[in-house]
This record gives structure tokens, C-alpha cells and sequence, in this order.
């Protein structure tokens, strides 16, 4: 009886009300004493002193061995309390302190004896959080508009291959301008069947996603294979912004990347501005909630849900072109499933702008520090440390963001008569 | 101004909803347009916005034709209009949804809210309101809705107004407020349509009635003399009795009790404040009382959609306190939800399955885990022609259904099986007269074979003429049990304001 629009609109729904339950529950305190136990039982057993190095030469040490008992003991009390009688309205800080002071031990545990670039992990995060702020802002864009596109995946790889190939031809940022408007067309597509034709959305979506996850492969050995100078694009150098990259330790990480950085940011404080501020943001949102209210007041829904699904496509393809500036070159599959970790931003970011950029930096980080784990060779398991940025984003950021629930008229189409 | 429809026939699939309608509307006259459930009364006023297009026919603005592509188009011609549902966005403030399509921006699209906010404000004080910008749409009762949607209507200039079945979800002393925003509108010069099914109020309001039948104008009445029993005539076709007829009532034995229940909303706030009653069976008994006085979160409790911090509920005897809804359903308990399309419909479902929701899991509904939808399908035929619901089929999904009819599928589900108890609340919301006639007389039967049957409703007239007994909820506590017969309209007005009684229960 449910369409796939209305199952995924239903997952989605569970899994905002699990994180709730996550946040509200005593279970809290359980995690806690696991985590306490883990410290004690694992993250003693390097000795030695970690080194945690700064910019500029600057770093700092500590002992892992006494640290790890020391937080093992407080999470150990901590945990205790919660079960106890609750942490009341201080859950909120705890959980974020808890998170951040056991990441801080773990890293120490696998750096000891040596040391390791912590500002330029840190640093790191940030880049990889650029392409899933816009997978998520195209996403919010669409979703907000009532509009279901779980074809991110699509539009983001679209995006990185005619990036990669037009910048290899003409040059980067005329690459950069194709890339949009590929993807651009792409979610033109998606909105045409969808309005027009009302297909059902998560459909749609999912044929978008296989069609050019096939279409750039294809293309990718029959062009892009035959001749390096059509897929050789110079990566982008880091633009350190005048004065507020000589900051210590916030500069380098937040003021030493490239554009594609800064626009990312730029475009979540727009965005955010936008929808509580314009009247292109009321009549979206209007569009999203009760797309009928809006209607009988005279606000196009389809026309608006059109320019709002290709708008976000370009943005999506702007995203795509994160890759080609970063590594250079396009491989097959080279986004790699970041376009469906961006709808899970979207969620777990409860559809505002910066929900999803407090996602999107925190699936950086964990995906920096898989990286770094993985090259610290620290003996857990390679499947666990891959498993990390996923786990993390939905259990970090389920207890810092407020209620919400998806727009009410996501995934449906609208018809007047 | 003056509005003219010249020849509207409007089709859809299986039904002609308007049959070359002809209406006229002037400016400072109120028109009435009253018509039974699905007669077309909405899709001609959806027509005369913008939102329909005829098939055939024109709309004259003082005598020039104009074409309406859209709502826009009738907006900019000065059309505005307060639909039956409310089109109101839930999560926006009360100034957004005023001002969404038509907001006042400074540079760059920026919407001018503190301008907007003060406009709202101002015509909320121009015609008594009382309403606050900033408030949060989805917190307010219906009544306060309502006055948004007035003056959405009013910020928009609009020189006729269309109100389709304004009233159906006020309070009476809401509703002596709509009509003095009414005659305010009229004495402006403003032309008003007013769409209602509650005959009384449109001889007090309208200078000409209007009545609709199955899609075609049956005629025009005076207000100042017509009677409502000629009205309803008018509109059913046939004499329709206005208050059904009922013996006395045979209570027997005891088939619900409710001891010391209270309710209590997240924040711990009483909502129903330790209450007792007892309903006999063959006994129908009436809750009045104004909306929002605990006779919701009470009924929601009674079916099982909301648990009690203290009390108990029995049913022929067994303590049901904490049986699930289902449960419930299944020991005979019937409800009939106050918010139809919210807790009443799944409105993309059919007819069928909307009136399969409540057995579909046993025989004749399903055989093992296989829906039986042919049984289904049998069933609904029959439901659909018993209960009058009109329709083009059994496979129509409830959401096209006119209002009327939406609440005929519940209340055709709800008591066509096996009961002990039958909890209604405001069963004829939005009804029209030939089927609020039915529905009560239904109610009737139910008590009669021995069903203990539990009304509740807003509505004084309902309430007067259906119960045996009557209890008057005010701020959760239950003020008044007084038996019908020895009881007055104006005597449970004033318990219904709160001027007597005592907590009595
Ligand atoms: N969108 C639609 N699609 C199909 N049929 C419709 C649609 N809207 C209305 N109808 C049908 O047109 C007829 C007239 O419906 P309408 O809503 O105008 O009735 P109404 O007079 O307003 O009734 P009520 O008093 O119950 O609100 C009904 O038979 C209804 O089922
Ligand atoms: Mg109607």
C-alpha cells in the first residue's frame, strides 16, 4: 500500500524518534560505564607520553597510561550519577564532554609513544566536511520544498566527473560552471517526472543515482581513460585568509582551505538567513509544510518546487567539484557514498542549515580521524575504524540538536485540483 | 462590487458537482449558500477562487468577464476566502501565515516583519481579534485559527468574502463574534458568502439564501421568513424531521463507570480533574461544554489514547483502565473522534479501507494474514448506500470526499458492528440537516437495543435533543448532572459559561 516515498518519509520519522529516545534515556548512563570500562580495560595499555602537535611548531604532551585511568574513573562516576538519579538539565553538556574528553584519550592512547599532527587532523576534518554540507544544503533546499531527493548521491558524482573532464579541457573553474550545470539538469529530471508526472520521488531519486553512477563509469573508460590529459585537473591550494589564519590552533583549521571551504560555510549562513528572512525562504517552507495553504494565497508550488530542486542541484554540482579540486583527477565511484551520508546529515541536522553543518564537521572529523587511526596502525580492527564517522554522527550529534520532524509534505506531489 | 457566476458546470470523475450554477453576490449583503453534503457548495466557492477552473461558465466582476488561472489572479481581483479546512501553515507564526504570498519586503527579499507584524496587529485591534503576531500557529484553538483566516482575508483587501462553513467549529459565543466581524465586513461595503449547514444562524445572518442540490441551484428563500424546516425541505428534497423522535430512556444496568479519573497534560497541569460518571446501557448521555474545558484528553482517555495518572475505567463491570485502543475496540467500545481528518480517516485511502481500519485483522475482513477486499468491498457497498454516503464509488479515496460525507464514513465504520459502548464526539460536525437527522436517529437506535451510548459536543441543540441525561464539563471538572427532562437550554448555558455549579462529581 505505501509507496517507497512513504516508506523512506517513515524511516525517517524512526529515526528522528530513536535519537530522541537516545538523548532522553537513562541508557545514557550505561554507555557511559561501557565507555569507562573500555578505557580501563584498552586505552591503558600504550606507555608513554602522546604528543599532540600544533601549528608552527608548538605541540603538547601526555601521558596516555595515567590519563586513561584518570578518565576512566570519572566516566566511571559520571556513568554512576546518570543511572542514579539522572544529570537533569546538565545531560546535554556531559554527553559533549564525555565524547570529547574520551576521543581526546583514545587519540592519546594511539599516538603514545609518538607524536602526530592533531591540528592538521583537525584541519583535515574540515576539508572532508565541505562536499556533505552541500550534498546536505541541496538536500534541505529540495527537502524544505517538499520535495524528496535521495539522488544527492547522483548529482554529486555528476558533479565530480564533468568537473574533472571539463577542467582537464578548458580549465578549472569553467569545469566548476559545467559541473553545476550538469547537475543541475540532472535534478531538472528529477523534478519534471516527480511534478509533472508524479512519479514517485524515492524512485526517481534511486534511477538518478544508478543511471550516473553507470553513465561516469562508462564514460569514465571510454574518455577520460584514453588520453590523462582529459582527467588532469592542478588540485587547489589553500587560501590562508590575511589575518585570521595566524590565530593559533583555530587558524590552520579553520582559515587555511581552500574556497570550496569558505563557500560551504557562506552558503550554510546564507541559506540560514534565507529561509528565516526572505520571502523566498517563507514561501518554501510554506511549500513544504501545507503546499494547498500556500496555493489559495497565490504562491506557485510547482513553479518554486522546480527552481527550487535545480537551484539545488547546482549546488549539489558544485559539491561534485570538491573531488576534482582536492584530488585532482575523477575515479570511478569517486564519491563513494558521500551523497547518501549527506541525507543522513540532513536528518540527523533536522533539516535547518546549521544542524546539518554541525553534521557535516563532525562526519569530517571522524572521517579524518579514521584516516589518522588507520595510519597509526593501532591494532583495532580495519572494519571498526571505517565504521567510526558513521556511528559518531548519529550518536554526537543526536544529543545536541532540539525536536524536529521532516517538512509534512516531503515526497508529495502537489496537485491543485 | 458585484460578483456574478453565469452558467458554472463543474465535472469530476463520476459526479457533476456544479450543474450550471447561476449566483449573484453584491457588495454589503450577506449570502447565504446552504446545500447538503457534496451538493457543491465548496467546489463552486473553490471555482469562484481560482482554485477549480469550470468546465463551463464565466464569472462577471461588475459586469465584465474575468478569468481566474489561478487564486492569485482572484485575490488580485478582490476575491478572498475562508475555506472549511483551515489553510493555515502549523509552524508558522500567526503574522507569516497572514502575510505568505503577498509579503511586504525591503531589499534583497527581505520579508518586512516588523511592518507585517504591525498591520496584523492593527487589523486585529480594527475589528476586535485579539490576536498576537508572534504567536505559534499550531498552539492556537480553532476558533483563534479562524481569526487569522479573517484577517489574511482582511490584509489582503479582499471585496467579497467567501466563508465556507465558518461556524461548524466555534463555540457559540465564538460564534456571536463571527458575526459581528460579519456585519462589520457587510457595513464596509464588503459582499459576504456564508456557507453553513446549521439553518438557524443563516436566517439570522443572511439577507438572501441561496440553495444548492446535487450540484444545480434549487432556489432562493428569505431569510425573514422562511422557517428552517422549509429550508431543510429546500435542500433535502424531502420533509426532514429537525429533532428525532425518541422514547424515554430504559437505562438498566451500569455499563460504563468512570472513578476519580485525571489527566494531566506533559507539563503535570489537571486537564480532567478527578471525574466520576456512569453511563446506563439503553442510556444516552450528554457532555456539554464550551471546547477545551477536559472533554477531549477525557474522551481520548476513555478509548484508550491517553493514559490516566490516576482512576479507573470500567466497561459491563471489567476494569479497562489500561487496555490498548484495540483492545478496547474489540471488548465493543465505538469512537467517533472529534478531528475527522486527523484522527478519523487515513484520507489517501478508499472508502473500503477506510472502513476496513477497524476489523481488518478478523473475519469477514481478512481470512489469515490475506485481506478478504472482495468482503471488503461488499461491506462498504452496503455501508455507502445505508448511511447515504454520496460518492462516484467505494474506491474513492476519502480526501475527494466532501466534508459531510468524510464524516458519514466514520461514523459508518464506527457503529456498524456489534457495541457496548459508543463514545461520539461532535458526531455531526460539518453535517447537513437530512443527515444529521440520520446520524442522531442512528444514536437512538444504539441506545434502544441496549448500547450505552456517550455524546459529546459543543453544540447546545445537539445535546438538548439527543440525551437522557446531561453533564456539563467546565475546567476538567464535571459541574452539572442534570436530566434532560427537567432541564432548560438557557439553565446548561450557564453552567456551559461557568456561571453554576459546583464540582459535583
Ligand atoms: N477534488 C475532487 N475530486 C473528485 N471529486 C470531488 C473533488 N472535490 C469534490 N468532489 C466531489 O464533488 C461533489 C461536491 O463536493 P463539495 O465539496 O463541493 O460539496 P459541499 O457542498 O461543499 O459539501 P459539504 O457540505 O459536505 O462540505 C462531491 O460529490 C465530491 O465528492
Ligand atoms: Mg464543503
Amino acid at each position: 500500500m505505501s509507496t517507497p516515498t512513504e516508506v523512506y518519509r517513515d524511516a525517517q520519522l524512526a529515526v528522528g524518534r530513536s535519537l530522541e529516545q537516545i538523548k532522553r534515556s537513562r541508557n545514557l548512563g550505561i554507555v557511559y560505564l561501557i565507555l569507562a570500562a573500555i578505557t580501563a580495560w584498552r586505552l591503558t595499555s600504550h606507555a608513554g607520553t602522546a604528543t599532540f602537535n600544533l601549528s608552527g611548531g608548538h605541540s603538547f604532551g601526555v601521558a596516555a597510561t595515567p590519563l586513561a585511568w584518570v578518565v576512566a574513573g570519572s566516566l566511571a562516576v559520571m556513568g554512576g550519577v546518570q543511572l542514579a538519579r539522572g544529570l537533569g538539565k546538565w545531560q546535554t553538556a556531559a554527553l559533549a564532554a564525555v565524547a570529547v574528553v574520551f576521543i581526546f584519550t583514545l587519540l592519546a592512547w594511539a599516538a603514545a609513544p609518538n607524536s602526530f599532527a592533531f591540528v592538521g587532523m583537525l584541519s583535515q576534518g574540515v576539508t572532508y566536511s565541505a562536499p556533505l554540507i552541500f550534498g546536505a544544503m541541496a538536500g534541505i533546499m529540495c527537502e524544505r520544498s517538499g520535495v524528496v531527493n535521495i539522488a544527492i548521491e547522483g548529482l554529486l558524482l555528476s558533479g565530480a566527473f564533468t568537473s574533472a573532464l571539463v577542467g582537464s579541457v578548458v580549465n578549472f573553474w569553467v569545469g566548476v560552471g559545467a559541473a553545476m550545470v550538469v547537475a543541475a539538469l540532472f535534478a531538472w529530471f528529477l523534478a519534471w517526472l516527480a511534478i509533472r508526472f508524479k512519479v514517485d520521488q524515492v524512485i526517481v531519486g534511486f534511477f538518478i543515482n544508478f543511471f550516473v553512477l553507470g553513465l561516469t563509469s562508462f564514460l569514465g573508460n571510454r574518455i577520460l581513460a584514453v588520453d590523462e590529459a582529459y582527467n588532469q585537473v592542478r588540485t587547489l591550494v589553500p587560501w590562508k585568509i590575511p589575518g585570521l589564519h595566524s590565530i593559533p590552533v583555530i587558524g590552520p583549521i579553520l582559515f587555511e582551505q581552500t574556497i570550496f571551504v569558505y563557500i560551504a560555510f557562506a552558503l550554510v549562513a546564507f541559506l540560514a538567513w534565507a529561509f528565516a528572512k526572505t520571502r523566498w525562504g517563507l514561501r518554501t517552507r510554506a511549500i513544504g509544510e501545507h503546499p494547498r495553504a500556500a496555493d489559495t494565497l497565490g504562491v506557485n508550488v510547482n513553479q518554486l518546487r522546480y527552481r527550487n530542486v535545480i537551484a539545488a542541484g547546482a549546488v549539489a554540482g558544485f559539491g561534485g567539484s570538491w573531488w576534482t579540486a582536492n584530488v585532482g583527477r575523477f575515479n570511478e565511484n569517486i564519491t563513494n557514498g558521500r551523497g547518501f551520508i549527506a541525507l543522513a546529515v540532513v536528518i540527523v541536522g533536522r533539516w535547518s542549515p546549521a544542524g546539518a553543518l554541525a553534521g557535516a564537521l563532525v562526519f569530517g572529523f571522524f572521517d579524518a580521524m579514521e584516516a589518522k587511526l588507520s595510519f597509526l596502525n593501532t591494532g583495532i580492527p580495519g572494519e571498526f575504524v571505517q565504521m567510526l564517522p558513521y556511528l559518531a554522527t548519529i550518536i554526537v550529534v543526536a544529543g545536541f540538536v532540539g525536536r524536529s520532524r521532516a517538512p509534512r509534505a516531503a515526497g508529495q506531489a502537489y496537485d491543485s485540483q | 462590487m458585484e460578483l456574478e457566476l453565469r452558467g458554472i458546470t463543474k465535472r469530476f470523475p463520476g459526479v457533476v458537482a456544479n450543474d450550471n450554477v447561476n449566483l449573484t453576490v453584491r457588495g454589503g449583503e450577506v449570502l447565504a449558500l446552504l446545500g447538503e453534503n457534496g451538493a457543491g457548495k465548496s467546489t463552486l466557492m473553490n471555482i469562484l477562487y481560482g482554485l477549480y477552473r469550470a468546465d463551463e461558465g464565466e464569472i462577471l466582476i461588475d459586469g465584465e468577464t474575468v478569468h481566474f488561472a489561478s487564486p492569485r489572479d482572484a485575490i488580485k481581483a478582490g476575491i478572498g476566502m475562508v475555506h472549511q479546512h483551515f489553510m493555515l501553515v502549523p509552524n508558522f507564526s500567526v503574522a507569516d501565515n497572514v502575510i505568505l504570498g503577498v509579503e511586504p519586503t525591503i531589499s534583497l527579499g527581505r520579508i518586512n516583519r516588523r511592518s507585517a507584524r504591525k498591520r496584523v496587529a492593527q487589523l486585529s485591534r480594527d475589528f476586535g481579534l485579539d490576536l498576537d503576531p508572534d504567536a505559534l500557529t499550531e498552539t492556537l484553538a480553532v476558533g483563534i485559527q479562524q481569526r487569522i483566516e479573517i484577517v489574511k482575508v482582511l490584509f489582503r483587501d479582499a471585496k467579497v468574502v467567501v466563508f465556507d462553513e465558518p461556524t461548524a467549529v466555534l463555540t457559540p459565543q465564538e460564534i456571536e463574534d463571527f458575526f459581528r466581524i460579519v456585519e462589520t465586513l457587510t457595513a464596509a461595503g464588503r459582499g459576504v458568502v456564508f456557507i453553513t449547514h446549521k439553518l438557524k444562524e443563516a436566517g439570522r445572518i443572511a439577507d438572501r439564501i441561496v440553495v444548492l442540490r446535487r450540484g444545480k441551484t434549487v432556489g432562493e428563500a428569505d431569510p425573514k421568513t422562511a422557517t428552517p424546516a422549509q429550508l431543510a425541505e429546500m435542500m433535502v428534497g424531502r420533509p426532514v424531521e429537525l429533532v428525532v423522535s425518541k422514547t424515554e430512556a430504559e437505562g438498566s444496568t451500569t455499563m460504563l463507570k468512570v472513578s476519580n479519573l485525571a489527566v494531566t497534560d506533559p507539563d503535570g497541569r489537571l486537564l480532567v480533574n478527578h471525574v466520576n460518571l456512569e453511563v446506563r446501557a439503553g442510556e444516552i448521555v450528554g457532555i456539554a461544554g464550551v471546547q477545551g474545558n477536559g472533554q477531549s484528553e477525557l474522551v481520548e482517555t476513555l478509548v484508550g489514547l491517553r493514559r490516566p495518572i490516576d482512576g479507573t475505567v470500567t466497561l459491563d463491570g471489567a476494569d479497562i483502565t489500561h487496555l490498548t485502543p484495540r483492545d478496547r475496540h474489540r471488548c465493543g467500545v465505538a469512537h467517533i473522534p472529534e478531528d475527522r481528518q486527523r484522527d478519523g480517516l487515513v484520507s489517501s485511502f478508499s472508502i473500503t479501507e477506510n472502513l476496513a481500519l477497524t476489523g481488518y485483522y478478523e473475519a469477514p475482513l481478512s481470512k489469515g494474514v490475506n485481506m478478504n477486499w472482495e468482503g471488503a468491498r461488499t461491506e462498504a457497498e452496503r455501508l455507502v448506500r445505508d448511511f447515504d454516503i454520496r460518492t462516484p464509488s467505494t474506491e474513492t479515496t476519502t480526501g475527494k470526499l466532501s466534508g459531510g460525507n468524510q464524516q458519514k464514513v466514520i461514523v459508518a465504520r464506527e457503529i456498524s458492528r456489534p457495541l457496548k459502548l459508543a463514545i461520539a464526539s461532535q458526531p455531526t460536525r460539518g453535517v447537513d440537516v437530512g443527515s444529521i437527522e440520520y446520524i442522531h436517529q442512528r444514536l437512538v437506535e444504539l441506545r434502544d437495543k441496549g448500547v450505552a451510548v456517550l455524546v459529546v459536543s459543543t453544540e447546545l441543540d445537539e445535546i438538548m435533543a439527543l440525551s437522557d441525561r446531561i453533564l456539563v464539563m467546565f475546567d476538567g471538572d464535571i459541574i452539572a448532572d442534570l436530566q434532560r427532562s427537567e432541564t432548560s437550554h438557557n439553565d446548561v448555558g450557564l453552567y456551559m459559561a461557568g456561571a453554576k455549579g459546583e464540582h459535583i462529581s
